[in-house]
């Protein structure tokens, strides 16, 4: 057993060590400044992402976790430093990449299906197989029955589903994923780790997932870092050594999983000065 | 959307029973209003200048009978639905023109600014003089003023279109012409009606006071020709035709609103 998991560990990592860099910080710092003055939020931040790695960031709040995925996104520019992706500088908005934002960006006027069909529709996918597309992509985020409602009748939940389905249904080669599950009550935040992960397997996407939940960032990546308060930088560098495929129920029952959440929950604790995120 | 509309909108969300109370209150309103000006006509107010809700009612029964109100009305209401046409396409199209470009927008505001600050019906003597006394300079000033509301509505519209949603649809790969089409023009929608409902009150003042100065025909000319006779219920029976129309006009748009933005 505990070879077979070293072996298994073995070959992941050196299976990722072997792949390229997907995605490089370097040196990046980013500084906002405003009429009430400025905040540093990154200094000196260096992180390198493998191709096909699950990278999870942990961090208070108004750490910056938001503003990294941003500078990825191209939806920001560092102050200092360069941020590249699939081996190419990020200096305008980047549309390689799928990026399920922090806050709703759903378009009101457009009802659940409408919105989900957007990105193919850019990319100009004929009508019957975007139709047929968009309906199973809604039946795998659980909103059938909910083609035809605008945003403003759902829940905050559901609207954080037809946003993981406007995500998911173009097929980006990289994910960035500011806490989705969040307002998610448990039984669906599980459903939908679950298809995450049955789809990350599938495809061999990058992803980079933002959470304040520990527990998940475990289940799901195979690295999570920790940020620090601003400025920040990584204070713990977690590889996560519980062998896949995982079941996301289970996840925490396995071997290791104790230790890898004691280390990050005193990696964030340390910094927060008893304010958690 | 003004605070009052959104306040209508929410009232009519939690009481769909008073719904049809409010038109029976405003019935009444109406009603009493009309009755304490008969009633004070006379004992209080001197009917030559102020008129009687009875002989208003008279002087419009007799227009009406004889086509005068129909005629000098359809005049009057053709100009300002042509100003208003052509005034508002202009609006929006430059509107979308000048806001598709920040550095644009921000150059020609302040100059869209002090233009509009000018009285617009102060113009009529110079749209007089260049157009003669046809509808041409009542279809114009009705046409410039509602120009500028709804160029400016629109304008401010598009200058709040929520950045998050254009970025959302930026990192999926949209071009500029999709995130207009998807993204601005919807958002800024609701600013261009508006604008349209301001200004289609103002697209009436401006033909009516060009009307006014020179014309022989149109609300305008109904109530100088009164006012010429000292016939004060006439210029009020004018009057409160053309405020009829534009009352009617209003509820239409705003029916069409209501339906437009269902989403909502
Ligand atoms: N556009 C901006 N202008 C000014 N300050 C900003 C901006 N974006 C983020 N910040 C500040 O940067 C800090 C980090 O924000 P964020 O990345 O959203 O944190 P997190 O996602 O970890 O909660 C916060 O203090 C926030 O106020
Ligand atoms: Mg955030």
């Amino acid at each position: 057993m505990a070879v077979a998991q070293y072996a298994t560990k073995a070959i992941l990592e050196s299976a990722q060590q072997s792949n390229p860099a997907d995605i490089e910080f370097r040196n990046v710092g980013r500084i906002f400044k405003s009429r009430n003055g400025t905040v540093e939020v990154l200094r000196d931040f260096n992180l390198t992402v493998r191709k096909g790695e699950f990278l999870a960031i942990v961090g208070p709040s108004g750490s910056g976790k938001s503003t990294v995925l941003n500078l990825l996104a191209g939806l920001d520019i560092p102050s200092t430093g360069a941020v590249s992706c699939h081996s190419k500088a990020v200096t305008g908005v980047n549309s390689e990449i799928g990026y399920l934002t922090q806050h709703d960006s759903l378009l009101p006027w457009l009802t659940v299906e409408q919105n989900i069909a957007v990105p193919l529709e850019i990319r100009n996918v004929a009508k019957p197989e975007r139709s047929r597309r968009v309906r199973e992509m809604i039946a795998n985020v659980g909103l059938s029955g909910f083609e035809q409602y605008h945003p403003s009748r759902l829940s905050g939940g559901m609207r954080k589903r037809a946003m993981l389905a406007r995500t998911l249904i173009y097929d980006p080669p990289t994910l960035l994923m500011d806490e989705p599950f969040g307002p998610l009550d448990a039984q669906l935040k599980l459903v939908l780790q679950a298809e995450l992960l049955r789809l990350w397997n599938a495809t061999g996407k990058t992803v980079v997932f933002v959470t304040h939940d520990i527990v998940e960032a475990i289940t799901l990546a195979d690295r999570v870092i920790v940020l620090s308060q601003r400025p920040s930088r990584i204070k713990l560098d977690e590889k996560i050594s519980i062998p896949r495929p995982r079941e996301v129920h289970d996840v925490r029952f396995a071997p290791g999983f104790e230790d890898h959440y004691r280390r990050l929950w005193g990696a964030i604790e340390f910094d927060s000065a008893g304010q958690r995120q | 959307m003004t605070i009052r509309e959104t306040l209508q909108r929410e009232s009519s969300v939690s009481g769909k029973h008073s719904f049809d109370f409010v038109w029976l209150y405003r019935a009444l309103f109406l009603l009493i209003l009309l009755g304490v000006w008969q009633a004070a006509s006379g004992p209080l107010l001197d009917p030559f200048w102020f008129s009687s809700p009875s002989a208003i009612g008279a002087t419009l029964a007799k227009w009406t009978w004889t086509g005068v109100l129909q005629h000098h009305l359809f005049v009057t209401f053709k100009e300002t639905i042509t100003g208003f046409v052509f005034g508002a396409t202009f609006g929006v199209l430059l509107a979308f023109a000048v806001g598709s470009s920040d550095i644009l927008r921000r150059t020609i505001d302040p100059f869209i600014t002090a233009i509009y600050g000018v009285p617009k019906v102060a113009l009529a003597p110079l749209f007089i003089m260049w157009f003669g006394i046809g509808l041409a300079p009542k279809i114009v000033l009705a046409g410039v003023s509602v120009f500028f509301l709804v160029f400016f509505s629109t304008l401010s519209g598009i200058a709040q279109v929520d950045q998050r949603m254009v970025h959302a649809l930026r990192t999926m790969g949209a071009d500029r012409l999709t995130v207009q089409r998807r993204v601005v023009f919807p958002a800024a929608l609701p600013w261009v009606f508006t604008g349209l409902k301001l200004g289609l009150p103002y697209g009436f003042v401006g033909a009516v006071a060009a009307e006014m100065m020179a014309s022989n025909a149109g609300i305008g000319f109904l109530t100088q020709n009164a006012a010429g006779q000292l016939d004060t219920a006439g210029v009020f029976a004018a009057l409160f035709a053309l405020m009829i129309v534009t009352a009617l006009l209003n509820e239409g748009l705003g029916a069409h609103e209501r339906w437009l933005f269902r989403w909502r």
